[in-house]
């Protein structure tokens, strides 16, 4: 009986040379009846460690934000905002390795809001909730300390130079673009783009590939003169987060009382956030009005425009996913136009799917972008048409304010305001106001 | 006159703004809302299912770990305890001992013992496997499948996306339930998910 055994193990090992074969269950050898008495050994199953953390994570982040608001517009401390971003960097960085993300949640929320058969774990919905909720109250607070992405960008900041706002407008277009894809491409199931292309969670994990690792380095280094790169220029989750913090309730303000208009705070901002005053109405009214009107009549046409062409984009785009592709490159072996096969194509046809069921896949998916690339284009040209609004129309004030927008709440420049170094008590009153007079 | 007209405008704004902010409020908290009735409330991680995969070897080299997370693992109840182990031994190997070159596994993380005639036991030193899955393949194809690739959760950070699932050629990768986070064969299998 052994010896039947072995000579037919020989023979197999003999005769077939491993080839294509998907890993079965076959019983080919029956399974031995131990004489002595041996026990089998138990397969070990270690737990996740996302379970051990995961309302921990929660709680962090609840409590940070609750700090971070807190510092902003209470305490109006940098230091402690600065020691909380650490903190924040330190954990949801480098010891949670920087994969509960509310910047990536954007991808999943996506993705469960177009797919039913996607579920979405309940900590996933509140990292892409809270933060925004908290916006709403507070401002980017979460900006401030909380996001690991921003901490690790805010620490490198060493000589920021002033981004032209005509330069800061256009380059603040590429997040609007980027969000749009990145939601496109999660809910569409072609996977997600925002993590793919996480310049910084090569550094946290201490290791990545090297495109990942380069992009990273790069963003730092330009990190050093332009503050915060990507929170500024590409960060999906910060449009969001930028419409919120418009509508705040309450947000930080660079003076604790009024503004006396010294001056002093307006290049305090590494991150160009701090509106300047405008006295005047702009010189050329009418003209403005003008193109405000034009604007409002091409709007449709621009979203419509967009829209379209957005839609034929998207049918290439639509190649990123990989049942589209897979359906492409099964097409092409069956008709002959490339030789051989691929190990994607393999794997397909030992899974004894039916081609036209891959095809009938690929065609909705396709469908999907299609639909997608209209509703995508048209949000970006609306979003053109709205700054472009946004730009003629020039709304007088007086005070030095930070942009509710763009303003991280980083509370940076509180300490420029002679105001505010008269609550601390560094200054007398009468010398705050003698700055006053002196401008 | 002029001010009065310029505070009302400012009661406006704020009105307006007001507004604007309980229906963001209420947009996030719908969503949210709509979200949760859909959500199991639990995590999921992601895992390999062993019967579609095609032991391509990018799960060695994918993974954004410096050594891959996902390793080897032996359902010993479906084992023939073979002497001539296909997962083990170099297809075509001239003799059958533990030596290098007789050895499938490219850093002999496969360890052989002697039970008693004719069977021998293997088990796999997580430590040293890369996860490459050539004694997966030796195996499927000639064993009785026991020895199949997992994710091993100890070691996964467990990524938004997987960097290995995207690679992977026969999607073999999903999401599954944190609670039952592994797809076992055999009794082991068996065992784990009641
Ligand atoms: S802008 Fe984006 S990356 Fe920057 S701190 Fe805010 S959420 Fe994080
Ligand atoms: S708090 Fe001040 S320094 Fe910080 S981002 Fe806002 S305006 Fe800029
Ligand atoms: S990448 Fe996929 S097919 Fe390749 S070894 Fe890993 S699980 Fe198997
Ligand atoms: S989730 Fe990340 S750590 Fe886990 S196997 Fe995939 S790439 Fe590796």
């Amino acid at each position: 009986m052994i010896k039947v055994k072995k000579l037919i193990m020989s023979l197999n090992i003999l005769l077939f040379k491993p080839s294509f074969v998907l890993s079965q269950v076959v019983e080919r050898f029956p399974k031995p009846d131990f004489q002595s008495d041996y026990t089998r050994p138990l397969l070990q199953t270690p737990e996740p460690r996302i379970k051990l953390y995961e309302y921990f994570d929660l709680f962090v982040l609840i409590t940070a934000l609750s700090l971070a608001s807190y510092f902003a517009l209470k305490l109006r401390s940098r230091t402690k905002m600065f020691l909380l971003m650490i903190f924040c960097l330190l954990y949801f960085g480098f010891f949670r390795k920087g994969c509960i993300c509310p910047v990536g949640s954007v991808q999943n929320v996506s993705l469960a809001l177009f797919d039913a058969a996607y579920t979405i774990p309940a900590t996933v919905i509140a990292f892409f909730a809270l933060p925004l909720v908290f916006t709403l109250f507070f401002g980017r607070t979460f900006c401030a300390a909380v996001c690991p992405l921003g901490a690790i960008q805010d620490v490198v900041i060493f000589k920021p130079a002033v981004v032209s706002p005509w330069i800061a407008q256009v380059l603040g277009m590429i997040p609007y673009l980027y969000l749009g894809l990145a939601v496109l491409f999660a809910s569409t199931g072609a996977g997600f783009i925002i993590c793919q292309y996480d310049p910084f969670v090569g550094f946290f994990r201490f290791g990545a590939s090297f495109n990942m690792i380069a992009l990273g380095i790069s963003l730092l280094i330009l990190g050093t003169v332009v503050a915060r790169p990507y929170c500024r220029f590409l960060c999906p989750y910060g449009v969001i987060l930028n419409w919120m913090s418009r509508l705040s309730k309450w947000h930080v303000t660079i003076t604790p009382a009024e503004c006396i208009n010294c001056r002093l705070c307006e290049e305090s901002c590494p991150f160009g956030a701090i509106n300047m005053p405008v006295m005047e109405h702009p010189v050329n009214r009418g003209k403005s009005i003008r193109f405000l009107a034009v604007l409002f009549i091409l709007l449709p046409v621009v979203v419509m425009g967009n829209g379209w062409v957005f839609s034929r984009l998207s049918v290439p785009l639509s190649g990123q996913h990989f049942t589209v592709s897979l359906a492409a490159k099964i097409q092409s072996e069956n008709s002959g136009i490339t030789t051989g096969t691929t190990e994607e194509t393999d794997a397909f046809r030992a899974s004894g799917k039916t081609v036209e069921e891959l095809f009938r896949e690929a065609s909705v998916i396709r469908q999907k972008f299609r639909t997608g690339g209209w509703i995508f284009g048209g949000f970006l040209g609306l979003i053109i048409c709205l700054k472009l609004i946004n730009l003629t129309v020039i709304r007088r004030h007086d005070d030095y304010t930070a942009d509710s927008g763009t303003c991280f709440s980083c509370a940076r420049c509180f300490s420029y305001c002679p105001i505010e170094q008269v609550r601390l008590g560094n200054m007398d009153p009468d010398e705050a106001s003698k700055i006053k007079k002196s401008r | 006159m002029a001010e009065n007209d310029s505070k009302n405008k400012v009661n406006r704004r704020d009105v307006m703004r007001f507004s604007l902010n309980t229906f963001a409020g209420l947009a996030v908290g719908g969503v949210s809302g709509m979200l949760i009735t859909n959500s199991n409330s639990r995590e999921m991680v992601w895992q390999i299912d062993p019967n579609v995969c095609i032991q391509c070897e990018k799960c060695s080299t994918n993974c954004v770990l410096p050594q891959s997370a996902v390793k080897c693992v032996h359902s010993y109840s479906m084992c023939g305890y073979c002497d001539l182990c296909s997962g083990y031994l170099e297809p075509g190997a001239v003799s059958r001992d533990t030596g290098a070159e007789n050895q499938l596994c490219p850093t002999g993380a496969i360890k052989r013992k002697f039970i008693e005639d004719p069977y021998f036991q293997y088990t796999i030193d997580e430590e040293l496997c890369i996860g490459c899955g050539k004694c997966v393949k030796g195996c499927g194809s000639f064993g009785n499948g026991s020895l199949y690739l997992q994710v091993r959760h100890d070691l996964c950070l467990n990524c938004n996306e997987c960097s290995i699932a995207r690679s992977c050629p026969s999607q073999a990768y999903r999401r599954v339930p944190a609670d039952s986070p592994y797809i076992l064969r055999g009794d082991e299998g068996a065992k784990n998910s009641s």
